[in-house]
């Protein structure tokens, strides 16, 4: 939420008053001395809060044909009723005020009610709840405070709720109206006909505001915590659901000879259910449809070689990574000393071949979150929060693949690659911080 | 990727480090041999695993200067067992500075052998029986006549060996074909499901009359390599080991920040359903 937000401003254009626009255009090719370039964007380009005037322009003389003065004078508003008479400063050119009504006078809407007579009263607004003296009193503040209804519930004689009168109300001018317009099609264009006022969800709706915003900070967190712990649920049986599909179109195709001097497609079930990705935009099913119409394609073909199959499959699977996430998948590969293309892939090890990278997106996925999470951390939070993630060094994986550039994350390359990679990372912080014993009475 | 940067000892070159195999899948002939048409089995696909590859000796004093190499370029069964149970023939297509650069190999062992100076890209094309599928398959190959620095001068006693390992599938086979290969050594064949009758085998051609198709006596075989799915299996599980180490890992603290922002009241719990 910044100023274009509250002020309902485009995200993306510049609003910057006319005379303002050529100077701040100027300014961003330039190159601003003092500000720096953060700063500049938090702006984004948005005019500043206080009105700028060119000084150019205070500096312009009016043209000499025009007297300019500035008179107390009365006027007439047309939004008032009563007469009264004020007045103001006006600024009077060649010794003519200005004519016209107010220019604020537009604004004092008034709202339109609707009238009854008695005979309307006993033929349509009847109602055991509400005499007519009720309806009468309810109707006539309702003119006085233009529907401030909570301003009519206040002066209400009885005690009735805003709910209840706001719903007699709407009910009544609805009925009035409805048997005012002889074709009930031209009423439907009304709004108080078209969107009937619906007192019980709108009961509903306060109840529900009231106890979000009456929530205390403990109980907030323990929702969160629910939330979260839902979110996982979802997620670990989208998982589970995930593999099973995937597995299906490689176990049709499988060879059960075959299959037999290895690792079967069914052996790497368990393991991935555990390790599919959790967020990843969608990535995992679309891995799943891209496999199977692949393999779709490849059943087509009378016959085909086992390493265009899974080149075939490779590109299905990383067809929604972007060019650099792929680089970052085969660095990783040779970090692990996997060859790009296997050296003897038989089906087996061209299916292993493929999880393996499945996985590896995932890695890269889920350390892009948490980079992105612990990027949001940082900049929001404060407090002993900040100490739970682990610094980016502790977790830092396959470091060349993962950091995109800079002088830190290469000198720190350079020391992981001498210690010997990955093998040794150490273990989260996030998680050696947290007590144990608090797992165990957990769990 | 040129040969020059593959940083691995000739020997060890298989399939891995060096250029893989291109493949083309030819469209050129047109399917629909109505003698062809026979039963296929759905869902099923036979393979037949392959090592293509070249083998070059330097000829040291003998050497000329045009033909300074004698290679042997060749398709075999990767456990050495005759692929003319599958194969029709072969046809090598070399440089154009050959004298007929187009040879065609039509028994087992398909293979060929030349003298040279050059290293160039040999384009191999496999044809099958006609029971078996009626397109070709285009393999390449790099020839690789000169070894990478690092393992030495040029000998004589030492060749150069490039191989790489692949595996031919044909999906939904006929059935006829299935019946023929389904006991060869050279072909991994699905089990069939309980109660399914095929068609006898009928043995096509030319092939009974065929002597040793086979290379497990080959006068190079001791220059050929080796390639073990086990070590690659193990290799690619130990590396999905580790990356789902550092998937959980990661889980853990994501979930960490997801869900308790503040970090008050850890519920493991969820860590481990």
């Amino acid at each position: 939420m910044d100023a274009k937000d509250i002020l309902g401003l485009p995200k993306n254009t510049l609003h910057i008053p006319q005379e303002k626009k050529s100077r701040a255009q100027k300014d961003a090719q330039r190159k601003r001395d003092g500000i720096s370039r953060e700063v500049y964007a938090l702006t984004g380009g948005l005019a500043p809060i206080m009105p700028a005037i060119d000084t150019s322009e205070l500096k312009k003389r009016p043209p000499s044909d025009e007297k300019i003065t500035w008179q107390w004078l009365p006027f007439a508003n047309s939004g008032r009723k009563d007469n009264l008479q004020l007045y103001h400063w006006v600024r009077v050119v060649n010794g003519i005020p200005p004519t016209g009504d107010y220019s604020f006078a537009k604004y004092n809407k008034s709202v339109e009610i609707v009238k009854y007579t008695d005979e309307d009263y006993e033929k349509y607004l009847n109602e055991p709840s509400w005499t007519k003296e009720e309806t009468d009193q309810l109707f006539d503040l309702c003119e006085r405070f233009d529907l401030r209804f909570v301003v009519i519930a206040d002066r209400f004689p009885s005690t009735r709720t805003v709910e209840e009168l706001k719903e007699r109300y709407y009910r009544a001018s609805r009925a009035i109206l409805a048997a005012r317009e002889p074709m009930p099609r031209e009423s439907s264009g009304n709004p108080l006909a078209k969107d009937p006022y619906n007192v019980s969800q709108e009961t509903e709706r306060k109840r529900a505001l009231s106890m979000v915003l009456s929530q205390t900070k403990q109980q907030e967190r323990k929702d969160a915590e629910v939330l979260a712990e839902a979110k996982k649920i979802t997620e670990s049986r989208r998982d589970e659901r995930v593999p099973e599909k995937s597995e299906l179109p490689v176990t049709l195709n499988a060879v059960p000879g075959a299959t037999e001097r290895a690792v079967v497609p069914g052996d790497s079930v368990p393991s991935v259910s555990n390790v599919q990705p959790p967020t990843p935009a969608a990535a995992p099913s679309t891995l799943v449809a891209d496999n199977a119409s692949t393999l779709a394609s490849l059943r087509m073909l009378p016959v085909y070689l086992r390493t265009y199959a899974l080149e075939q499959m490779v590109q299905a699977a990383s067809s929604s990574a972007g060019l650099r996430t792929i680089k970052r998948v085969e660095q990783t590969l040779q970090d692990l000393s996997v060859n790009l293309k296997p050296r003897v892939p038989t089906k087996s090890v061209c299916a292993e071949h493929l999880e393996l990278r499945k996985e590896i997106l995932t890695l890269l996925n889920l350390q892009k979150q948490l980079q992105n999470k612990e990027a949001e951390g940082s900049s929001f939070r404060e407090g002993p929060y900040n100490e739970a993630p682990g610094t980016p060094k502790d977790r830092s994986f396959i470091p060349d693949s993962m950091s995109s550039g800079g002088e830190r994350s290469g000198k720190r390359d350079q020391k992981r690659k001498a210690t010997g990679r990955l093998s040794e990372a150490p273990s989260p912080p996030a998680q050696t911080k947290r007590p144990r014993k608090q797992k165990g009475s957990d769990l | 990727m040129s040969a020059r940067k593959q940083g691995e000892t000739p020997a060890d070159e298989g399939g891995s480090g060096t250029k893989p195999p291109r493949i083309k899948i030819s469209k050129s002939s047109d399917a629909g041999d109505a003698k062809n048409v026979s039963k296929r089995l759905k869902d099923m696909e036979i393979c037949v695993p392959i090592v293509c590859g070249t083998i070059a000796f330097y000829l040291g004093r003998k050497a000329s200067e045009s033909q300074s190499h004698k290679w042997t370029v060749y398709v075999r069964g990767a456990t050495n067992e005759d692929l003319g149970v599958v194969i029709k023939k072969v046809v090598f297509q070399l440089h154009p500075s050959f004298n007929n650069p187009t040879r065609v190999v039509e028994s087992p062992p398909f293979e060929l052998s030349e003298c040279g100076w050059g290293e160039f890209e040999i384009a191999v094309t496999l044809f099958f029986h006609s029971d078996v599928c009626d397109k070709q398959l285009d393999l390449f190959h790099h020839l690789k006549l000169y070894p990478e620095d690092e393992s030495g001068p040029q000998t004589t006693k030492k060749p150069v060996v490039v191989e790489s390992y692949n595996e031919i599938v044909f999906p939904d086979p006929s059935e006829i074909f299935f019946a023929r290969v389904q006991n060869h050594p050279a072909v991994v064949v699905p089990r069939l499901p309980a109660g399914f009758n095929l068609p006898n085998p009928a043995p096509i051609e030319n092939m009974a009359e065929r002597e040793r198709g086979d290379t497990k006596d080959h006068p190079l075989s001791q220059w050929f390599l080796n390639f073990s799915e086990a070590d690659e299996l193990l290799k690619l599980a130990a590396a999905r080991q580790q990356v789902q180490a550092h998937i959980v890992k990661l889980r853990r603290q994501l979930s960490v920040m997801d869900g308790l922002p503040q970090f008050s009241k850890p519920t493991a719990g969820y860590e481990f359903t």
